[in-house]
């Protein structure tokens, strides 16, 4: 030990003034700013993400909300139902629309005689177009008879057409005088100037970027692909061969094919699709029939151009000048889409909607909420106020909290397991799906159900223990009323989790197509986010807008959920 | 055991003056919180219709003891008490006592003014609610005033009895709790520092009801101040560490402390 006796005490003193102290509080306050820092990155970064999330998911889901239709004039022939069954809804609804609509539609593009046009017209509309003319008529009978003004809905390619993913046109006059050999079928069109001249430069344009394409593509498979892709080297190194050919001689008439930019000439109120040109004449096929084979003056015809090869996209040249003519006519009508929300799912996706699946979660959720409130509430309460704290109790209560951590899967087997293959209950039926996510719910509400409990000050506890309410009444006067809003954030907060759950109910078989609105617990039936799921595994594109738009109905009930979780939670914030 | 004051007492333990009744006798009354023994071996006689000062450091065992009157400990898991406290002759410790029923009839007023987050008219009209104290709503009407305005509230309330019991002034707050424990009529009321959250005007509010009731009511009540103990209490307690060091009139305590560690506390040596 070191004798300090004598050696004068160390004097601490606070230092404010030098080098040393400056340095301090500057490292000081580069840390706070570093952190603020940091802060603020990551929030603008999980801004980010969110904000992308969102835009994307709302871009694509919007345009699931409105649908496009027809409106047209229906005749509706004097025997479409016999007379004396027109009151009768069965033979209404039983009759073949069919034709009907089939002869609107030809009565609205005049000409189309070939099966093939025909076919490809009638194909424009929904299976599901005679929809709006049945309930008319169901709704009136006497109309039968009578020429009907119904918008029929369009199928998922030509709503999409309409919707923008169809094809960049692209028209300009024709400057010399066309003659038309022709008005339907194979026709050519000679020309008094060299009107073509451009398309073909164009096309052989494109030829060549396409060849170049392929070499480069030719080049990387040669280097990566090793013998596996020899044949389809050399099927390319083909193409690009017969590509430069075709480039490389000037006056051969060129062939377009669906490769390449559609090529048309609109003339005497027809429509021609040229398949071969030169620069004064071309040859096609006639898409919308011309009204004569008369000369067409400068500027008097058109020459147009579908930017997007047919091969790429999802509708025909012959469909786009069908649903070109239909809005040249205003007769396409840009609706919302009602069908969304009252139908249920379907295999065509003009005709899928949410419905069923709505209902089906509006059940499962009833379900969950009537079990697992009364049972985690009261559970919450006996564990917070009345267990006696020994082994068991702590046991329980480390169960419970380890059971809020389990994957979600899991409560779906243990359904599986138990529910349907045990009780045998009926398969993919709300109340099993109820019942699971019940289990799946009661921790979070049970734990958040004590955090509430806990939060009440036990001075109200002693206060009507001090006027003399015994022990329970305490805890059911005073207590529980004034955990409630906790609770309920709690429960709101479980049950939009419950909402979005979807692994555990693929387990007990409610991923299936359902049609039909379930109407009892124990019908089959689909939930939202099993309904995204389903959706988003179709190859339709229309149902990538329906995945969109399902998610954004999902969304916004998570956002109103949580939004009332909020709300209650401002509102009946106490403090003491 | 005969309780009355002729039973041979331990020598802490005070006769009361000739005349006075004794409302709560306590008989070397022991508590532990678990491992620690947080009052030892406590007697004391308190006389019915007047107010009895507990005082004494923070940690000396007061609070405890008043919290073993109404049996408010039973709620503290780990808490034990043995030896005997009897309100009128009748064991309060007893297994077949309805604890309930004697806290309705020990009322307690905290420390930090506690209304429910109720409506001013239902903080007082739970407790007789619950009793069916009252037959009717008119009753209950009659109850709520009558209480409220033995607690000197009524004139400052009456035209808002539906506003919220939180809503009111610290010293409002404080006089609603003894309101609502009065209103279910109980012998003794029992009152852990009532004032020590309040301003100087409200506890002066406060000393006067207290010395109101004290007409009417067993007032027990434990205080830090010094003061208070000598303005409003007939006779005093002094704790210390867990023993009962000293009880007797007031006045007597005051000026003739019989204990040296009483005289210390009391001319602010130590506490």
């Amino acid at each position: 030990m070191t004798d300090i006796a004598g050696a004068a005490a160390p004097v601490f003193r606070l230092d404010v003034t030098s080098d040393a102290a400056k340095r301090r509080i500057r490292k000081r306050y580069a840390a706070e700013a570093r952190f603020k820092a940091y802060g603020l990155a990551a929030l603008g970064v999980t801004t980010l993400f969110v904000g992308a999330l969102i835009f994307d998911i709302i871009r694509n889901g919007i345009p699931a909300f409105t649908q496009h239709s027809l409106t047209m004039d229906v005749a509706v022939p004097a025997d479409f139902v016999p007379a004396d069954k027109r009151s009768d809804p069965l033979a209404i609804r039983g009759a073949d629309y069919f034709p009907v609509t089939r002869d609107a539609l030809k009565a609205a593009i005049p000409g189309i005689e070939s099966r093939r046009g025909e076919r490809t017209l009638t194909r424009l509309l929904s299976t599901g177009a005679p929809g709006v003319l049945r309930d008319r008529l169901l709704a009136d009978p006497d109309l039968i008879g009578k020429t009907v003004k119904v918008p029929l809905l369009l199928s998922d390619d030509a709503d999409l057409y309409f919707k923008g993913s169809g094809t960049p046109i692209i028209k300009r006059s024709g400057i010399g005088t066309a003659t038309p050999s022709g008005t339907t079928g194979e026709i050519t069109i000679l020309t008094s100037a060299n009107d073509f001249a451009a398309e073909v430069v164009s096309i052989k344009q494109a030829a060549k970027e396409k060849a170049d394409g392929q070499a480069i593509e030719a080049a990387r498979l040669t280097t990566f692909g090793g013998q596996s892709v020899a044949q389809r080297v050399s099927e390319i190194n083909a193409e690009i061969a017969a590509l430069r050919a075709r480039v490389d001689s000037p006056k051969v008439e060129e062939v377009l094919d669906g490769k390449l930019p559609s090529k048309l000439v609109e003339i005497n109120g027809g429509l021609v699709k040229l398949t071969k040109l030169t620069d004064v004449s071309v040859a096609g096929e006639v898409l919308l029939p011309l009204s004569s084979t008369d000369d067409a003056k400068p500027g008097d015809w058109k020459v147009i151009t579908y930017a997007t090869p047919e091969s790429n996209r999802k509708v025909s040249d012959q469909e786009v000048a069908f649903l070109e003519r239909f809005r040249e006519k205003g007769m396409v009508d840009r609706h919302f889409n009602t069908l969304f929300f009252t139908s249920g799912d379907s295999r065509e996706p003009e005709l899928a909607g949410i419905r069923s699946a709505l209902i089906g979660s509006a059940l499962t959720l009833f379900v969950t909420l009537a079990l697992c409130l009364p049972i985690g509430v009261l559970a919450a309460v006996y564990l917070e106020e009345f267990a006696p704290k020994n082994r068991i109790t702590d046991l329980i209560e480390v169960n419970i909290n380890n059971l809020a951590a389990v994957p979600s899967i899991v409560f779906g087997l243990l359904g599986l397991a138990v529910f349907l293959n045990f009780f045998n209950f009926p398969r993919s039926a709300p109340v099993v799906g109820g019942l699971v996510l019940a289990l799946l719910v009661l921790p979070t509400i049970i734990i958040a159900s004590r955090a509430a409990l806990k939060a009440v000050p036990p001075s109200i506890k002693e206060a009507a223990l001090g006027v003399g309410a015994s022990h329970q009444q305490a805890v059911f006067h005073h207590v529980l009323p004034l955990a409630m809003p906790g609770i309920m954030t709690g429960t709101i907060i479980g049950m939009a989790h419950a909402l979005g759950e979807t692994a555990p109910l693929l387990m007990i078989g409610m991923v299936a197509f359902i049609v039909d609105v379930p109407t009892a617990l124990t019908d089959a039936a689909t939930v939202l986010p099993v309904q995204i799921y389903l959706w988003s595994d179709l190859p339709e594109v229309a149902f990538k807008l329906k995945t969109a738009g399902a998610i954004m109905v999902l969304l916004g009930f998570l956002f109103l959920m949580n939004g009332a979780a909020i709300y209650l939670r401002k509102k009946f914030e106490r403090r003491w | 055991m005969d309780m009355s004051q002729q039973t041979l007492m331990p020598e802490k333990a005070v006769l009361l003056p000739v005349g006075t009744s004794a409302k709560v006798v306590a008989r070397n009354v022991n508590v532990y919180y678990g491992e620690k023994h947080a009052l030892k071996d406590v007697s004391i006689d308190v006389p019915d219709k007047s107010v009895t000062a507990f005082i004494g450091p923070s940690g000396c065992g007061k609070s405890t003891f008043l919290r073993c009157i109404n049996r408010m400990n039973d709620t503290i898991p780990i808490c034990r008490v043995t030896g005997k406290i009897t309100i009128d002759g009748q064991d309060i410790y007893d297994p077949a006592l309805d604890v309930v029923q004697l806290r309705a009839r020990v009322g307690m007023v905290f420390q930090k003014p506690n209304p429910f987050p109720k409506s001013i008219y239902e903080n007082v009209a739970y407790g007789p609610r619950i009793h069916g104290m009252a037959r009717s709503k008119s009753d209950l009407d009659q109850i709520v005033e009558n209480s409220l305005k033995k607690a000197s509230l009524w004139e400052e309330v009456k035209n808002r009895l539906q506003d919220s019991g939180t809503a009111l002034s610290g010293g409002q707050q404080q006089r609603l709790c003894i309101a609502r424990a009065i209103a279910v009529s109980p012998d003794i009321i029992l009152m852990d520092e009532p004032c020590s959250a309040l301003d100087p005007i409200a506890t002066a509010k406060i000393e006067e009801l207290i010395d109101e009731l004290s007409r009417n009511f067993c007032i027990i009540i434990v205080t830090h101040s010094m003061q208070q103990a000598a303005r409003v209490s007939k006779r005093t307690a002094f704790f210390h560490l867990g023993l009962l060091l000293e009880e007797g009139e007031t006045n007597q305590m005051f000026t003739n402390p019989t204990n040296e560690r009483t005289q210390a506390y009391i001319t602010g040596r130590f506490g």
